[in-house]
């Protein structure tokens, strides 16, 4: 098999599941999704039957509930609270020690604790782009975020494509999804029909070549590639939800002073669930401790939210004391200036921001009434809502 | 997977640095120098600033106030936590420090030009190394002038120094907001110094820092004089808990001031200050 071009295989469902145990043999820690606490959560997995088999669930603006599917499909869900950040970019991590010496010199030892080998299973189309992404802000530039990297490097993905997109999905508006771009080393399609339960797999790295050479398959036979290759474009042709065709970082650099921000503002609780369940949100605040000696400090770093007051506290004040400006700066860097500080966009159309916001605030529809205002501005009438 | 670019600094961790000198500048403002305990950091130039750690209190931006080989100087006024333990630092304590961040004053913007140097309050740290820069080369530039303003006379930094720019030919002119008995000098804010420096609005570059409100009135009475946008330089402050891009906080509208700033080319920083509490 040759790496990049169309050859493929077929899994079946003791194929993926012998894919999980020998990754885990491999001393990787397999993270994928399995249902926990009325949810499709990401979390370390010892098998196959640890996967959300036969479940799915039903998304709206600040609503999710799971429901079991028929088909007994393993990834026809989307987007669950978390995203991969949490493994690649975790939500508090130490950064360095510093311990006083007896002459009162200070010896700072940067962390040295081996980055985890994870082995990611069911990586979304959506949420391989949003790894890209932070790969980019995290990894890029003129200072790389050393241990973020090396998780990175170490990270083997099994991603899967998406045939069931949820209500609040809007990958293709993003470019992102639902067929999966680069970036894998696996990628599976699930086909669920009248010959069986089966995923077709296409290799995208020489380790995935690797790895799935060890695995027990079979070449893929034409009707379930073009069963996968149709499952997907129709799933392209069912998205939830959209962006208004325009250039958004025109729009979010032409509506700054828009009415909108206001009516979005009187509904934003300022709670900052979007941020963290985002994929490609990266803020991140420091915390410094002392042990109970003085003589040994910790440097550690957490997430942190554009939405907290104090995310730009000033020694003369915060910059943006309104929610106004708070929820501006959220959007208006997701879809605008991200592309200006980053060279791409901050959204990947996931959709967990509305899922997870407790007042059903839609990203969608706040950039559709930013048009629609900008539009009814400039005299030009109809904008498509 | 971008990995280290070579010369790139590493973000982390701070290296171990002694202050071997330190200066009670006013009544809440003091300058600290700083040598390696090992090797130095890569040269930080004028308008650069550093992550200055307290041990066990936190890291602040500041910027380098003096540069002399490996010798970093800041001048730090107490505000808070952090630059309250180390603007209390005598020598002999260790701090951590990371950089250099940010770009600095684009000096060869104006080569062949008048400079116009203005300062308020804390400002004039960042443009200390500038001024120096600038008298150290006079054959490079026109006519250099220096324009501070201060809320008081007890708050004027690096009295002494303005003596030696003068001797070195650079027009240097100093007003203060609240005057005390024994001052002589010019009241009010720095703009009203304007009138009275020396440049040629048509080949003059300037350089600004202080409090926002005082780049923004002077940045604006520069261009009514005659001074393209893009030949003004202001640096500005945001929040920063890293200096290496990554933490988010230090953003405004289209830049992230640790990287692309501090230093900001009026042109660019005017229609985004412009936009309340972006
Ligand atoms: C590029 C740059 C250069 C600077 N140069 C100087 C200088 O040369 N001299 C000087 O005295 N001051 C300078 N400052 C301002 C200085 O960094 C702040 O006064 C300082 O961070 C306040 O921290 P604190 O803990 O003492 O104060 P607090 O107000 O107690 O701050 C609490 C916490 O808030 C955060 N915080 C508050 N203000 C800032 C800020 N401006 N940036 C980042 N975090 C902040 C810090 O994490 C701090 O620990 C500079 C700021 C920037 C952005
Ligand atoms: S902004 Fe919302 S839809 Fe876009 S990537 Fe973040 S969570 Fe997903
Ligand atoms: S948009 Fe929703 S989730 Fe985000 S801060 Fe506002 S209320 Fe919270």
């Amino acid at each position: 098999m040759t790496v990049g071009t169309a050859v493929s295989t077929v899994l079946d469902r003791d194929g993926l599941d012998a894919l999980i145990t020998l990754l885990a043999e491999d001393g990787r820690t397999v993270i994928g999704p399995t249902v926990r606490d009325q949810a499709i959560v990401l979390a370390e997995i010892g098998s196959g039957a640890d996967l959300p088999y036969g479940w799915g669930v039903e998304l709206e603006a600040g609503h999710y509930r799971l429901r079991s599917r028929a088909d007994g499909a393993a990834f026809a869900h989307s987007a669950g609270p978390q995203s991969w950040k949490t493994y690649l970019h975790p939500q508090r991590e130490r950064q360095w020690t510093a311990d006083l010496t007896a002459d009162g010199d200070m010896e700072v030892r940067e962390e040295t604790s081996p980055p985890p080998s994870y082995a990611f299973i069911g990586v979304r189309p959506c949420d391989l782009r949003a790894i890209a992404i932070q790969d980019r802000v995290l990894g890029g530039g003129p200072h790389a975020d050393t241990r973020y990297a090396a998780r990175r490097r170490q990270a083997f993905v099994v991603a899967v494509e998406c045939t069931e997109p949820g209500a609040t999905c809007f990958c293709v508006s993003m470019g992102t999804g639902p067929a999966v771009g680069p970036g894998y080393d696996l990628a599976l399609t699930e086909v669920v029909d009248g010959r069986g339960h089966r995923f077709l797999a296409r290799v995208g790295s020489p380790e995935g070549e690797a790895v799935l050479a060890r695995l027990p398959h079979v070449p893929a036979d034409e009707e379930t590639a073009g069963t996968a290759r149709r499952l997907v474009e129709e799933a392209a042709a069912r998205m939830g939800r959209t962006m208004p065709e325009v250039d958004l970082r025109e729009l979010m650099r032409e509506t700054l002073d828009a009415e909108r921000w206001n009516d979005v503002t009187a509904r934003c609780l300022t709670c900052g669930n979007c941020t963290m369940a985002c994929p490609t949100c990266f803020c991140t605040t420091v915390e410094d401790v002392t042990d109970l000696t003085g003589e040994h400090a910790e440097r550690w770093r957490r997430w942190e939210s554009c939405f907290d007051v104090d995310f730009t506290h000033l020694s003369s004040g915060p910059v943006r004391a309104s929610p106004l400006s708070r929820y501006r700066q959220w959007l208006t860097h997701k879809v605008g200036t991200w592309h200006d500080q980053f060279d791409s966009t901050g959204c990947v159309g996931c959709g967990r921001c509305i899922v997870w916001c407790p007042v059903g605030i839609d990203i969608t529809e706040e950039a559709h009434a930013l048009d629609a205002e900008r539009a009814a501005a400039s005299g030009d009438g109809e904008v498509e809502r | 997977m971008t990995v280290l670019a070579p010369g790139a600094a590493p973000a982390l961790p701070p290296s171990p640095y002694r202050v071997v000198g330190r200066r009670l500048e006013t009544s809440d403002t003091a300058t600290i120098e700083l040598e390696p305990v090992r090797s130095g950091l890569a040269p930080f130039s004028p308008g650069q600033f550093a992550m200055v750690y307290g041990f066990g209190v936190g890291d602040i931006p500041l910027s380098v106030s003096r540069i002399e080989g490996d010798r970093l100087t800041h001048t730090i006024r107490s505000v808070g936590a952090v630059s309250s333990r180390l603007a209390s630092l005598e020598g002999g304590a260790s701090v951590g420090v990371r950089g250099p961040f940010g770009t600095g004053w684009d000096l060869t913007a104006a080569m062949g030009r008048d400079l116009l140097i203005v300062a308020g309050g804390l400002g004039l740290a960042p443009l200390r190394p500038l001024i120096t820069a600038a008298l150290t080369a006079p054959e490079r530039y026109g006519r250099v002038n220096v324009l501070i303003g201060a809320r008081s006379p007890g708050d004027l930094l690096y009295a002494d120094e303005a003596e030696r720019w003068r001797a070195a030919d650079a027009r240097v002119l100093v007003t203060v907001d609240r005057p005390d008995d024994t001052w002589r000098g010019d009241v009010g804010v720095v703009t009203g110094l304007l009138n009275r420096a020396e440049f040629d609005p048509g080949a003059t570059a300037a350089f600004l820092c202080g409090p926002e409100v005082m780049m923004r009135a002077t940045a604006r009475d520069l261009a009514r004089r005659g001074i393209a946008a893009d030949r003004t330089q202001v640096s500005l402050e945001r929040t920063m808990h890293c200096g290496t891009g990554h933490c988010g906080h230090c953003q405004l509208g289209p830049l992230l001031l640790c990287r692309d700033g501090p230093v900001v080319r009026w042109d660019h920083a005017e229609p985004l200050l412009a936009v309340r509490e972006l």
